[in-house]
C-alpha cells in the first residue's frame, strides 16, 4: 500500500503533492467514489463538494492526530466516525446558511460524506499515527487532490453535456450538448476515460524507461 | 521527540470504564460543536428558507409586494403562526393592500425524484397564472426546461390555466391534466415540453392534486382575504376565538 | 401513487438504482463484483444490513423527533449503523456459523457503504411511515443485489476477452458501469 508508515517527522514537498498525484484518492486509490460521480455534473458542484470534503477531511484528521494518544485503540473507529459525522453535520449546516440552492444542489451527497472512506480511511491511516503539522499538511494534499479529480469530471461533465463551463457558454447556440455526460451514466463513462488517460500515461512513461535502458545496455 | 510521544498507546487492555469514558468525552465534545454550530448558522437558514419563499412567491404572483400566510381546513381559515394543522398558503398583497393572487405548495413523483413547486392562483380568474420549482432533482437540460421552454411557460399566460371549480365549490370542474406536446386543446391542459415529457406529466399531476385539496376548501374564505389587511386580521382572530 | 408501496418498492429497485442511478454504495460495486459467487453473497449480506438498518433508523429518527434533537440525526444514524452490523454480525456468528462463512467477512466492509446511509437518509427526507420504510429498504437491498450480480456476470465474461492493456481493471469496469446505467435509463419513465 502507498500509505507513507515511516516514523519520519519531517514535513516535505510529498506530504502535500503524495495526495495530489501519486496517491489521488480518486484515480489512483478509487476511494470516495460515490461523491464523485454524484455531483461532478457541474462545475460549481464539484467545486463545493471537494471544498466541503477537504474541510472535514483536515477538521477530523487534526482532531483525531491531537487525540490520538487519549483514544484507546478499541474504540477508535467509533470514536473516528463519531468525530467524522460532528463535522459534517457543521458543513451540512454551514452550507445551508450560505446558499439554499447550493445545497438543494448537493443534496444527500453533503451528509454522505460520513460514509466517504477516503475520510475514515486518512484517520486510521495517517492522524492516528502521526503530529498534527504533518498530519494538517497532508490532510490538505488529499483534499486538494479529491478536489481536483472532482474538477476534472466536473469540467468535462459540464462542458460536454451542456456546453458551458462555470455556467459560462463556450460553444454558441449550435452545440448540441451531449445530455447523456450530465445524467448518471455519462459520470462512469467519464471517470473511466480519465483512467483510461491517465493508464495510457502511466504505460508510456513504463516503455520510454525500459527503451532507455534497452539503449544504454546496448551502448554497453 | 519526547518521551510521551514515543509511548503512543497503553499495551494493556484499558478498562471499560476508560472505554465508556473515552466515547463519552468524544460524544460531548461532538454535541458540543453541533450545538454551537446549529444555534449560531439557525437564523441565516431560516432566512435563507424566508427569502427563497418570498422569492417564490413574488415570482408566481406577479405584482405581489407583500404576503401573508395562512393555513385552511375544511371549515376555517387561520394565520400560519396559529399552530393549526391544514394546508399552507400564501396570500399576497400589492402595494395597494389588494389580494393579487395565492400561492400554495404542491409536489409529485418526477422523472428522477419528488418535484416541489410553488403555484400561484388568481381568484378573479379562476386559473393557475404560474409555478416555480423549489425543489428537483430533473436532469439538466432535459426535465428542468419546463423552467425555460417558451412553449410550456405559455401554458400559464393569458388568461392561465383553467382551474374552474364545479357549481358546487366541492372539486374542479375539469381535472388539470398535461397532454403531448402539440395536442393541447382545452385551457385546462397542459401542453408538454417535447423530450420532457414525465416531468411536464409531474407538474400536470401536482397541480391537479393541489388545486383539488386546497381550492374548494379556500373557496369560502376568498372574499375575508381580500378585504384589507386590518379588517381581515381581526375578523380572522375573532374567527380562531369564536 | 407515489406513495403506493408498490411503487415505492419499484423505484428503489430499478428507476432510482440506488447503485446506477444514485450512485450509492460504488465501491463495493467495483471492488466485489470479480466472481458472481461473492457478488451474491455481497448482495445478499447488504440487502439484510439495509433492513436492519432501515428499521433501526425509522425508530431512531422518531425518538430524535420527539425530543426536538434532529440535529443530531447524522451522528445517530452512523452510530446505529455501525453497532447494528456489529451485532448481526456477532448474532451470526453464534446462531448460524454457515451463513457466516459465506458473509462474514463482507459485513464490516459494509458500515462504511454510503448505501446504507443514504437509505436511512432517503427515507427521512421521504417522510416514510414504518411499512413504507421497510418496502423502501426491501427494493433498495434487491436494487443492489440486482447491479453487483448483473456487474459480476458482465465481469466474469469479460475476463476472458482480449481488451488493450490501458483498460483492464477500473477503466473497463467503469465503462461497464456506464453501459449498464444507461440501459437502467430505460426504466425511469415508470414512475410518471
Amino acid at each position: 500500500m502507498a500509505i507513507d508508515l515511516k516514523k519520519n517527522e519531517s514535513i516535505t514537498a510529498d506530504t502535500f503533492l503524495s495526495g495530489l498525484w501519486r496517491e489521488n484518492p480518486v484515480f489512483v486509490m478509487l476511494l470516495g467514489m460515490c461523491p464523485v460521480l454524484a455531483v461532478s455534473n457541474s462545475v460549481i458542484n464539484a467545486l463545493a463538494m471537494g471544498l466541503a470534503t477537504t474541510f472535514v477531511l483536515l477538521a477530523s484528521s487534526g482532531l483525531v492526530s491531537l487525540l490520538r494518544s487519549f483514544i484507546p485503540k478499541q474504540v477508535r473507529i467509533a470514536s473516528y466516525i463519531v468525530i467524522i459525522a460532528t463535522f459534517v453535520t457543521i458543513v451540512d449546516y454551514v452550507i445551508q446558511a450560505i446558499s439554499l440552492d447550493l445545497y438543494n444542489q448537493l443534496g444527500a451527497f453533503i451528509q454522505l460524506i460520513v460514509a466517504n472512506c477516503m475520510i475514515l480511511g486518512r484517520a486510521e491511516a495517517f492522524a492516528s499515527k502521526q503530529r498534527l503539522g504533518k498530519t494538517l499538511v497532508n490532510s490538505l494534499g488529499q483534499g486538494a487532490g479529491f478536489t481536483f479529480a472532482l474538477l476534472c469530471l466536473g469540467s468535462v461533465r459540464e462542458l460536454l453535456g451542456n456546453g458551458t463551463l462555470l455556467g459560462i457558454d463556450l460553444f454558441g447556440a449550435n452545440f448540441e450538448p451531449w445530455v447523456v455526460m450530465i445524467l448518471p451514466p455519462g459520470g462512469f463513462f467519464v471517470l473511466g476515460g480519465w483512467l483510461l488517460l491517465f493508464n495510457w500515461m502511466r504505460e508510456r512513461k513504463a516503455r520510454k524507461l525500459r527503451e532507455t535502458e534497452d539503449a544504454e545496455v546496448a551502448h554497453a | 521527540m519526547t518521551p510521551q510521544q514515543q509511548i503512543q498507546r497503553v499495551p494493556a487492555l484499558p478498562s471499560s470504564s476508560r472505554l465508556i469514558g473515552t466515547l463519552g468525552v468524544i460524544a460531548m465534545l461532538s454535541g458540543f460543536l453541533v450545538v454551537l454550530v446549529y444555534e449560531y448558522t439557525r437564523p441565516f437558514i431560516l432566512e435563507n428558507r424566508r427569502e427563497a419563499i418570498e422569492r417564490a412567491v413574488f415570482q408566481v404572483v406577479p405584482g405581489a409586494t407583500d404576503h401573508r400566510d395562512f393555513v385552511v381546513n375544511n371549515e376555517e381559515i387561520f394565520p400560519a403562526d396559529s399552530g393549526r394543522n391544514g394546508t399552507l398558503l400564501y396570500a399576497a398583497y400589492n402595494t395597494a393592500g389588494e389580494l393579487e393572487g395565492i400561492a400554495a405548495g404542491a409536489a409529485a413523483q418526477g422523472y428522477a425524484d419528488t418535484i416541489q413547486l410553488l403555484f400561484g392562483y388568481e381568484p378573479d380568474c379562476e386559473c393557475i397564472t404560474g409555478f416555480s420549482v423549489l425543489q428537483m432533482a430533473e436532469t439538466p437540460g432535459l426535465g428542468d426546461r419546463i423552467l425555460t421552454d417558451e412553449g410550456f411557460l405559455s401554458n400559464f399566460n393569458d388568461p392561465g390555466l383553467d382551474a374552474r371549480l364545479e357549481p358546487n365549490r366541492k372539486e374542479l370542474a375539469n381535472p388539470i391534466v398535461t397532454v403531448k406536446h402539440g395536442t393541447k386543446e382545452q385551457p385546462w391542459e397542459i401542453d408538454a415540453v417535447s423530450g420532457a415529457t414525465v416531468t411536464s406529466k409531474a407538474v400536470g399531476k401536482a397541480l391537479n392534486n393541489a388545486a383539488q385539496e386546497l381550492l374548494p376548501k379556500l373557496s369560502p374564505h376568498l372574499d375575508e382575504l381580500r378585504r384589507g389587511e386590518e379588517s381581515q386580521r381581526h375578523e380572522i382572530a375573532g374567527d380562531a376565538n369564536g | 401513487m407515489p406513495d403506493s408501496l408498490s411503487f415505492i418498492f419499484l423505484n428503489a429497485f430499478i428507476i432510482n438504482n440506488f447503485v446506477l442511478a444514485l450512485f450509492l454504495g460504488i465501491c463495493p460495486f467495483l471492488g466485489v463484483s470479480g466472481k458472481l459467487q461473492t457478488a451474491w453473497s455481497m448482495g445478499l449480506a447488504t440487502a439484510l444490513v439495509m433492513l436492519i438498518s432501515s428499521v433501526s433508523a425509522y425508530v431512531i429518527n422518531s425518538l430524535l423527533v420527539e425530543f426536538g434533537l434532529e440535529f443530531l440525526r447524522l451522528i445517530c444514524y452512523i452510530a446505529v449503523i455501525a453497532s447494528a452490523v456489529q451485532l448481526v454480525e456477532m448474532a451470526m456468528k453464534k446462531f448460524s456459523p454457515t451463513l457466516f462463512r459465506a458473509l462474514g467477512i463482507f459485513l464490516p466492509l459494509i458500515t462504511t457503504n454510503c448505501a446504507i446511509l443514504g437509505l436511512a437518509l432517503f427515507q427521512t427526507f421521504n417522510e416514510y411511515n414504518f411499512l413504507q420504510s421497510v418496502v423502501y429498504s426491501l427494493g433498495a437491498g434487491a436494487g443492489f443485489m440486482l447491479a453487483i450480480v448483473l456487474m459480476a456476470g458482465l465481469r466474469e465474461k469479460l475476463e476472458l476477452a482480449e481488451v488493450p492493456s490501458i483498460s483492464q481493471g477500473a477503466a473497463m469496469s467503469l465503462m461497464l458501469a456506464g453501459i449498464l446505467s444507461l440501459s437502467f435509463m430505460g426504466f425511469a419513465g415508470l414512475g410518471g
